[in-house]
């Protein structure tokens, strides 16, 4: 502020801002037509495609969306992330054609939903897992079981087990350190879920936030550092961390693409969906879209760091959909 | 030792902790300047202004965001400026002093201090359902503009306060109306001290991420508005989606982005200081 307003005192410097603002506006002018030349290509389909939900889901999204646009520029779609719950409301008003979505819907959006008329369609689109990660120079920790998992995270461990000797007889006698996700995101809804049950949480004391960049930081410079954050993530920072295997009962999995899109490596996988209503439906851009957004998921998830369905699942969820427009 | 003496070193421990808060604020932000100019600045070229959104770190670029955040501010200037220097002068020069207008005094000062988001949700009710503008720029911009009338309202009546009452009696004394008054007189005298409240007020705005996102401002947005009723994303919206992101392409990105909603900030601020500093200048009594 004080040097904007110290160059204004001098006249001189007036000028400068002048040509800073003309280059503003020219670069305004610009953009506009740089946009306008792009739709002139051959196509038949023109309208509005609104997609809403969760960040989880975004990228996804954001990718097909991106690459519906050479398909058919026609076509504005938008996408926004108000998240699962935040979308369902919107869905339910029918305020958006598409929601994306980490979790099924609950009993009481759709009934919100019936209550309009407004049917809809559930299709997964991908897998979400989640790793469980531990220091490179972490030398004790073979594998986790599912019950150990629990002991560590659930609520009544906090401020109790504290030492990783706690956990399994023969790991050393070294504090345990814990990183995850802030409690607001749905990464860490899930894990809770999946490890301690429904709706008791986990316990409190552990580093936590919402920036992964920070737990990738913390479990990468802390040797008896123990944390977790979507599979994605880890994709990213493979020389930094090391991916521990989980047993549930049936053996030490270890996420890939592979067991978590089979289901073996459970219970930390998950598919995420995209629904859509009927109203929608009834608008073939959203048709369009909808069947573009099943053919080019295979590609397009790998490619955002998510895990793609198996083939025959995605020709499964376009019968599905087919199914649904028809009725 | 004396008591002046003891008094004097007093004096002086007081100064160096002055400077010493003076350089915290202005170290930080220059750590965090230095910080993110490393990061981004190599990342801004004409390609970054004009490319869309993409999953790909490098061809995305941030136009639809600045656009949107230029149409949003504007938008926001246009309502909240006339609304709020109005309500300024009323209090100020015509509301009588009564119960009801301390009552009123009060509630100003607490709006400017509710959250933002109670602003959205406010917004996404009335502006987004109830008036039916849908996600668009104008439900945006009537929802910054309440949130940075307060600030415009009180800055105008902090700057009116300061027209000494000599002028206004002169102008009364030469026979004009209330209203010739406040029109030729208060008004050219304060409108310095009313840009800048405006221009502290605008910043803010640009700033804002919560409220939009609850208005329904999206994140993948694959056209420049052409209309107030389009809908929109904004720089922050866009700048917050990236930093959330695994890939260390987006992380500069982001880095490259909040250079431009800076640079957007300081030549908005550039542009009131310019003009206020013209208005002062034909003050002359």
């Amino acid at each position: 502020m004080f040097v904007v307003l110290k160059m204004l005192n001098k006249k001189t410097k007036m000028k400068n801002i002048v040509k800073i603002l003309i280059g503003i506006t020219t670069m305004a002018l610009v953009a506009c037509g740089g946009s306008g030349e792009k739709s002139n290509e051959k196509s038949s389909l023109t309208g509005n495609v609104k997609v809403d939900g969760s960040s989880t889901v975004y990228p996804i999204t954001e990718a097909v969306a991106e690459e519906f646009r050479t398909v058919e520029p026609g076509v504005n779609v938008t996408v926004g992330v108000s998240g699962t719950g935040g979308g369902f409301k919107k869905f339910m008003r029918g305020e958006i054609d598409i929601n994306d979505a980490s979790r099924p819907i609950k009993s009481k959006e759709a009934d919100a939903c019936a209550e309009i008329g407004i049917d809809f369609v559930e299709l997964s689109v991908a897998y979400d897992g989640l790793a469980v990660l531990v220091n490179p120079e972490n030398d004790w920790v073979d594998y986790f079981t599912v019950e150990e998992l629990e002991k560590i995270w659930n609520p009544d461990a906090q401020g109790k087990v504290m030492y990783w000797n706690q956990v399994r007889e023969g790991w050393p006698n070294e504090e345990l350190r814990l990183f995850g996700p802030g409690t607001a995101s749905g990464t860490y809804d899930y894990f809770a879920e999946a490890i301690c049950g429904k709706k008791v949480g986990t316990r409190g004391d552990y580093t936590a936030s919402e920036d992964d960049h920070v737990l990738v930081q913390g479990i990468a410079t802390d040797k008896s550092a123990l944390g977790f954050f979507g599979l994605a993530y880890y994709e990213e920072n493979k020389d930094k961390l090391r991916l521990v295997g989980v047993d549930n009962g049936n053996g030490v999995v270890i996420p890939t693409m592979e067991t978590v899109s089979n289901g073996t490596y459970a219970p930390l996988s998950r598919p995420i969906f995209i629904y859509v209503s009927s109203e929608a439906a009834k608008k073939e851009e959203v048709n369009t879209f909808v069947n573009f957004y099943l053919e080019s998921a295979p590609s397009l998830v790998s490619e955002v760091g998510y895990t793609p369905l198996q083939e025959k699942e995605y020709t499964e969820q376009r019968r599905k959909y087919n199914e649904f427009i028809s009725k | 030792m004396t008591n002046s003496k003891k008094n004097r070193i007093k004096d002086k421990l007081f100064e160096y902790f002055g400077i010493a808060c003076t350089f915290f604020g202005l170290v930080m932000l220059a750590i965090f300047i230095g910080n993110i100019l490393i990061d981004g600045l190599t990342r801004i070229d004409l390609d970054f202004l004009q490319n869309l959104p993409s999953r790909k770190p490098e061809k995305s670029g941030i136009l639809t965001a600045w656009t949107g955040s230029l149409w949003i501010l504007c938008f926001t200037t246009l309502i909240a400026f006339p609304l709020g220097v109005a309500a300024g002068i009323y209090l100020e020069e015509y509301g009588k002093k009564s119960s009801l207008s301390s009552l009123l005094e009060v509630n100003i000062s607490n709006l400017a201090g509710v959250p933002s988001i109670i602003y959205g949700l406010l917004g996404l009710e009335i502006f987004v359902r109830v008036f039916s503008l849908g996600n668009s720029i104008l439900a945006g911009a009537f929802t910054l503009a309440l949130l940075i009338l307060p600030i415009i309202i009180v800055a105008t009546r902090e700057a009116i306060r300061a027209v000494p009452p000599s002028i206004r009696a002169a102008s009364y004394g030469l026979g004009a109306s209330k209203w010739q008054t406040v029109w030729h007189q208060v008004l050219p005298a304060s409108m310095g001290g009313i840009f800048t409240g405006v221009i502290l007020a605008i910043s803010r705005a640009v700033g804002e991420t919560a409220p939009l996102i609850v208005v329904g401002a999206l994140a993948y947005v694959p056209f420049t508005p052409s209309s107030p009723m389009d809908e929109f994303t904004v720089m922050p919206i866009q700048i917050f989606n990236w930093v959330s992101r695994p890939l260390h392409g987006f992380t500069i990105n982001a880095a490259a982005a909040i250079i431009i909603l800076l640079l957007i900030t300081f030549i908005m601020n550039g542009i009131a200081v310019y003009l206020r500093n013209k208005w002062q200048k034909k003050i002359s009594w």
